[in-house]
């Protein structure tokens, strides 16, 4: 296993965060009501920062001398190894909790056993990501279950997000060459040995919602490999602006 | 008389149901800031119900490690004095300076009082 097999790894966990944590700080100052707005505001933040520990060490692996800031924000889309669920849009309230409680429990699950790895980095972000990652986990949950269960119009918004959404869990448990290779030296995640228990888990708490679970079996991949979905090139414009307007600048 | 003041009763409870209906209840937050400390009033928030609620004061409210242990009560279930009784609730006790402790001749070596 080699310095770029690591870095390469490194992306598919943590752009999943950088990516999801941009789109969610989209609803700065646009959430629905004030208390959810910081919430979700305050889980962005949680997000990007478990990326800065993440890219930090990139930087430290690189043979090329670059900083945390190059890394997230200087790449090409292809560059990115987020997987595509995480790059969907906000279309509406529904969507953002399902999205999100789709990745919270898969993020969950993951940082758990990369807890075990060998790599004294990779245990000690997932030691501190763990605590913000449970709390996500229990809040999307918990407001799936109220819209799941809640009014007419809440259920069908919900169910809707569950339909469209679905596609896209299978591809968190994609294992890429390059992840068996990290896996295999002990320092990735085999993520295919906890799959049965995420659906178990999801489909509990959308019983529990009183939602369908959809009996799709075709699903959507690509963003491992780099190939992402429409959505992406207008967060990555967004979100790197500032960086390739203003070269190198700083807060 | 008498009819005009249900009819102002009514016409309220129907506006402050309507309301319910649109927007979430409020709560009282009340935050631990550590260990040993008394809970005191941080403020106010709307959620649906009491779960939701304590999430909303956690990102609120302590988000800058503020506390340690978070109450929350819905505002409706707290019975507030009328500001209009303050008259024979509060005054009678303006002018009984006998009950403020201040009349013991404290002795010297008695510090931090």
């Amino acid at each position: 296993m080699t310095n770029e097999n690591l870095i390469q790894y490194i992306y598919g966990i943590a752009d999943n965060s950088l990516i999801l944590g941009q789109r969610i700080s989209e609803l700065c100052g646009h959430g629905p009501t004030l208390e959810t707005d910081i919430a979700m505001t305050n889980m962005a933040l949680d997000l990007l920062g478990q990326t800065r520990s993440y890219y930090q060490y990139v930087a430290e692996l690189s043979p090329k001398a670059i900083t945390e800031d190059d890394v997230a924000f200087l790449r090409t889309e292809r560059e990115y190894k987020n997987v595509l669920l995480v790059e969907q849009p906000n279309t509406d309230f529904a969507y953002i909790i399902v999205r999100q409680y789709f990745f919270d429990v898969f993020h969950f699950m993951f940082l758990k056993a990369l807890e075990n790895s060998k790599n004294v980095n990779f245990q000690a972000i997932a030691k501190k990501s763990l605590k913000e990652v449970s709390y996500h986990k229990r809040f999307s949950g918990d407001w799936l279950k109220r819209l799941g269960d809640g009014t007419e119009e809440s259920k069908q918004k919900a169910q809707q997000a569950v339909n469209d959404l679905w596609v896209y869990t299978d591809e968190m448990f994609h294992m890429t060459e390059n992840d068996k290779v990290v896996a295999k030296a002990g320092y990735g995640v085999d993520t295919t040995s906890f799959k049965d228990e995420y659906y178990a888990v999801i489909t509990a708490l959308l019983q529990e919602s009183t939602l369908d679970i959809p009996e799709t079996k075709y699903f959507q991949k690509g963003g491992k490999h780099g190939i992402h979905t429409e959505h992406m090139g207008f967060i990555l414009s967004d979100m790197q602006y500032m960086q390739r307007t203003y070269p190198d600048m700083k807060w | 008389m008498e009819d005009n003041q249900t009819d102002k009763k009514n016409k309220s409870t129907i506006s402050a149901e309507r309301k319910n209906k649109k927007s979430w209840p409020l709560w009282e937050v009340f935050v631990r800031s550590k260990n040993g400390l008394e809970h005191r009033h941080f403020g106010s928030l709307h959620a649906p119900d009491a779960d939701m609620a304590l999430k909303n004061a956690r990102d609120v409210y302590t988000r800058r490690s503020e506390g340690v242990s978070i109450w929350v009560v819905e505002s409706k279930n707290i019975k507030a004095s009328n500001p209009d009784d303050n008259g024979e609730m509060f005054e009678p006790a303006a002018d009984k300076a006998y009950r403020h402790p201040t009349f013991y001749e404290l002795p010297d070596d008695i510090e931090h009082m």
